[in-house]
């Protein structure tokens, strides 16, 4: 039904937003700093990045960066486990780290005036760290403890591990973040001590500062707390290049669970990797045309007039170091097999090939990026979180002010190119998580289950 | 560590920095709806919450039915159908939401201020939260979605502990049910329910307005005025029954196959208006509340790595909300957890916080206090949590006062007062174990 309403369909022209400058500084020992002000609240979120992740592991030490991570906060030669933590705390800070493929962060949001204790702690522990044996074999229990929670016990969770692990044959980006299990099991204090005599080091180091701050009087602070700090060696990252994948892969996951799930990956090219600059670009769009409202293609096809898919989503992973994918995923509505879900899919896919996508939608979801980026500016921590990925996966943290002219740059005939080249067979990887039943678990099935994927 | 850091920070402690809260500018709509607005000019954007006393609170016999209403407003109007709706929002920027918990049913908006763009979008809020279809077709999507997120939840050992966590301490009390509601009750519940309960509840005076953001008074007062004239005037939904206290501690092992047990303990907790909220707040602090930094995490997870999340809260609602202790451990070490959980628990409402753990709370909590008001989002959260509740205009002012108000002789007695260690609920889901 059409609606008797005229719609606008904004195409925004808002006056330059007076977004604050990056300021980039760069310490004698290679450290770099950004910091951005943003004076609505006198908060500062002070947030500093390394250089690695699970995708500079191997096999046998994976999640060995994460568990670096959770050790961060166990001691240095000035301060006692714990004792980082109950200085933040007292301070009035919140504080946490995280660990990704490409990076490990830590972060503190303080009040303005207390951004020397955040760089006084941080410096502390990129270089004096300790590992203690005794706190790290407690820590490998909390890490288990941890991976039983987001992946074991969770089926998706063990899904995407496991989907990951049989689309990415030899790239790094085949291990989990968390590591697995047997590797956790048996992380020794000699590991961790090589792990981060490699990579806590300045010149691996982003700092990046967001709020109510001065940045030369940012810059001043840093000098004085990182400045002294000793570069280190890096070790050189070897390329670790994705063989080339020669037809579809399948994979079939049993777990108890009620609910079947279905992912569907193909392999593309991201900003960093990229031959031809606006594909990833285009791949960005593309997601948005398929998912992310209520407008896109899927939930209004998908979900809403076929009812084949209870949610189904689409996800471009550009803001990576190496090839990535372009996933899909899914569960099927009711009464739905994962079978009817994937050809459904599918077929919006074949549509996407054959007729370029309208000017209406284009300009869609290129006003939604737009109206994103001001959103975006609502949250200190985003905006600095920003920053170090970009810096962290090897692109110039500058990509985040040229990011919405590129996407404003794609057109329909680039977005059905993309789909073109990129959503072929030899690219793809099929995952699907088939619920099984347990004593205490009946997964109910689905009525027009019909036979697995077709092969 | 050596004294020089510590005369370093000690120094930083004396020099907390003064912050102004947000001034709230508050009034009534002529339909009786109680507006709170913040002037910030600072980002070309608004939100918008319109929050009814409408949870799942008010299910009734058919829980499901308040998630249901909410989730249908945006799914067809008079003149709209889902797509027309969808477009409305999306093709401006807009950014349309709807929840449901147990007390509140929200509607959301944000939009930019860009005069089109903002108009657009409200017209589209306005028509759906005032004249809502409920088209057939669209419900019985809504209700096989929501049957899938409800198999969602039973893969979940996390969620079917809190369903029956919820369940062991409330009752038959309206806060016993999920508000996701029951296989059962999705197949009774029709579209009728669904009107007769939006025609009750989605009316002026049961409503809360919040706007924050790149308006000035004026402009708030006509948005206001645009958002609450197209509704109905009606009535503020009757006062919600009084929680009891649990009269014995009761314990529920739900057999789950997974590698993990997930242990809840609890009671019924506070309100928000609760005289006793302040002390059990920052007690609980100490206890289980500050994140990396307390009692709960250093005896389950930095002693004893049996947990990666071991926590306390007090979750203040309407009437009574959880006091809730939670953690997860691999099965064969759910006993030893849950000893040293409930050991913890008993000892903190016998003895209270040290005077440095009180002292080390107070800083945490005051310290970081604008952290809690540092962005739109996060004040349009406070607005709507002091409208619903109806807490005074200067709660955010005196926050840090209250805080620090607090004593060690006034938690003590407020936990002992409240909170009783051999009347508590236990649910406990996961396997027997043997997953090492």
């Amino acid at each position: 039904m059409l609606s008797l309403k005229k719609l606008l369909l904004l195409c925004l022209c808002l006056p330059a937003l007076a977004i604050a400058e990056v300021s980039e500084y760069q310490l004698d020992n290679g450290l770099k700093l950004l910091v951005k002000p943003d004076d609505r609240a006198p908060v500062v979120v002070s947030q500093v990045w390394y250089k690695v992740g699970s995708s500079y592991e191997h096999n046998g030490i994976t999640g060995i960066s994460h568990i670096l991570e959770h050790m961060m906060f166990k001691g240095t030669k000035n301060l006692a486990p714990g004792e980082f933590s109950e200085i933040i705390a007292a301070n009035g800070g919140s504080q946490n780290a995280f660990t990704g493929r490409d990076y490990t962060a830590y972060f503190q949001t303080l009040e303005k005036d207390r951004l020397e204790v955040s760089f006084r702690l941080e410096a502390e522990r990129m270089r004096n760290l300790i590992i203690d044996e005794t706190e790290l074999f407690k820590e490998r229990d909390v890490v288990s403890e941890e991976r039983r929670m987001r992946t074991d016990d969770n089926p998706q969770a063990l899904m995407r591990e496991a989907f990951n692990a049989t689309a990415f044959m030899n790239s790094p980006y085949h291990h989990p973040v968390i590591g697995w299990m047997s590797d956790i099991n048996h992380y020794q204090k000699a590991d961790l001590d090589d792990w981060y005599q490699k990579w806590y080091a300045p010149n691996n180091a982003v700092v990046v500062v967001v709020g109510d701050v001065n940045p030369d009087a940012v810059y001043q602070l840093a000098k004085k707390y990182f400045g002294p700090l000793k570069r280190e060696q890096t070790a050189t990252v070897k390329p670790q290049v994705e063989v080339e994948q020669r037809g579809e892969r399948y994979l079939k996951l049993k777990a108890p669970a009620q609910l079947p799930y279905l992912m569907m990956g193909w392999k593309v090219p991201v900003i960093t990797t990229t031959d031809i600059d606006w594909e990833p670009y285009a791949l960005d769009v593309l997601a948005g045309i398929l998912s992310g409202t209520s407008s896109s293609r899927f939930s209004k096809e998908l979900v809403r007039d076929q009812q084949v898919a209870a949610g189904v989503s689409a996800y471009n992973n550009n803001f990576s170091r190496l090839d990535d994918m372009f996933i899909i995923g899914g569960t099927p509505a009711q009464g739905k097999s994962v079978d009817a879900l994937q050809k459904a899919i599918q077929s919006q896919l074949d549509t996407l090939k054959m007729t370029p996508v309208s000017d209406a939608e284009l300009q869609r979801v290129k006003t939604q990026v737009v109206a994103s980026e001001v959103y975006e500016l609502d949250s200190v921590f985003y905006q600095a979180m920003q920053l170090g990925m970009l810096e962290t996966v090897g692109l110039d943290w500058q990509l985040s002010e040229q990011y919405v002219d590129n996407i404003k740059a794609v057109t329909a005939e680039q977005i059905q190119q993309a789909v073109q080249k990129y959503f072929i067979d030899e690219r793809l990887t099929i995952g699907e998580l088939v619920p099984v039943a347990t004593p205490d678990n009946n997964p109910p099935q689905a009525k027009t289950s019909g036979d697995p994927h077709a092969r | 560590m050596p004294a020089k850091i510590i005369g370093f920070f000690a120094l930083l402690l004396t020099a907390f920095s003064s912050f102004a809260t947000p001034a709230i500018d508050h009034w009534q709509t002529e339909q009786g709806t109680r507006v709170y607005f913040v002037d910030a000019p600072q980002l070309p954007m608004v939100d918008i919450r319109l929050i009814f006393d409408a949870g799942g609170a008010r299910d009734g016999d058919l829980p499901g039915t308040a998630l249901l209403t909410n989730a249908m407003l945006k799914e067809g109007t008079a003149d709209s159908d889902t797509n027309a709706i969808a477009a409305a929002f999306d093709d401006v920027g807009a950014k349309f939401g709807n929840e449901s918990e147990r007390d509140m049913a929200i509607l959301s908006l944000r939009s930019l201020v860009e005069e089109n763009a903002l108009n657009q979008a409200v017209d589209m809020f306005v028509e759906l939260s005032s004249q809502p279809a409920f088209p057939k077709d669209s419900f019985e999507r809504l209700k096989n979605q929501l049957k899938t997120s409800l198999q969602a939840q039973k893969q979940s050992p996390e969620v079917i502990a809190e369903r029956n966590f919820y369940q062991a301490l409330y009752g038959d009390h309206p806060y016993g049910q999920m508000p996701s509601g029951n296989e059962e009750s999705l197949e009774k519940i029709t579209t009728a329910n669904l009107e007769a309960f939006f025609k009750q509840y989605y009316v002026a005076q049961n409503a809360v307005l919040v706007i924050v953001g790149d308006l000035r008074q004026a402009e708030a007062k006509v948005l206001a005025d645009k958002i609450t004239s197209a509704i109905p005037r009606g009535e503020a939904a009757a006062p919600l029954p009084a929680v009891d206290d649990l009269a014995t501690a009761s314990e529920q092992h739900i057999e789950f196959p997974s590698s993990q047990s997930h242990l809840l303990v609890g009671q019924p907790g506070t309100t928000r208006t609760d005289p006793d909220y302040f002390e059990l707040y920052v007690g609980n602090h100490v206890l289980g509340g500050g994140g990396l930094v307390s009692i709960i995490n250093d005896e389950i997870r930095e002693k004893r790595g049996l947990s990666y999340s071991a926590y306390s809260y007090f979750r203040p609602m309407r009437e009574a909300g959880p006091f809730q202790l939670g953690l997860q451990t691999r099965n064969e070490q759910a006993e030893e957890a849950l000893t040293v959980l409930r050991q913890t628990l008993r000892d903190f409402v016998k003895n209270g916080p040290t005077e440095e753990q009180l002292e080390a709370a107070k800083q945490n909590i005051t310290g970081g206090f604008a952290l809690r008001l540092d962005s739109n989002s996060k004040i349009a959260d406070y607005l709507g949590v002091i409208g619903f509740y109806q807490l005074p205009l200067d709660y955010l002012d005196k926050f840090k006062q209250r805080v620090n108000a607090v004593s060690k002789a006034q938690i003590q007695d407020a936990f002992l007062r409240r909170v009783d260690p051999d009347k508590m609920a236990t649910v406990i889901v996961g396997g027997k174990g043997d997953s090492k």
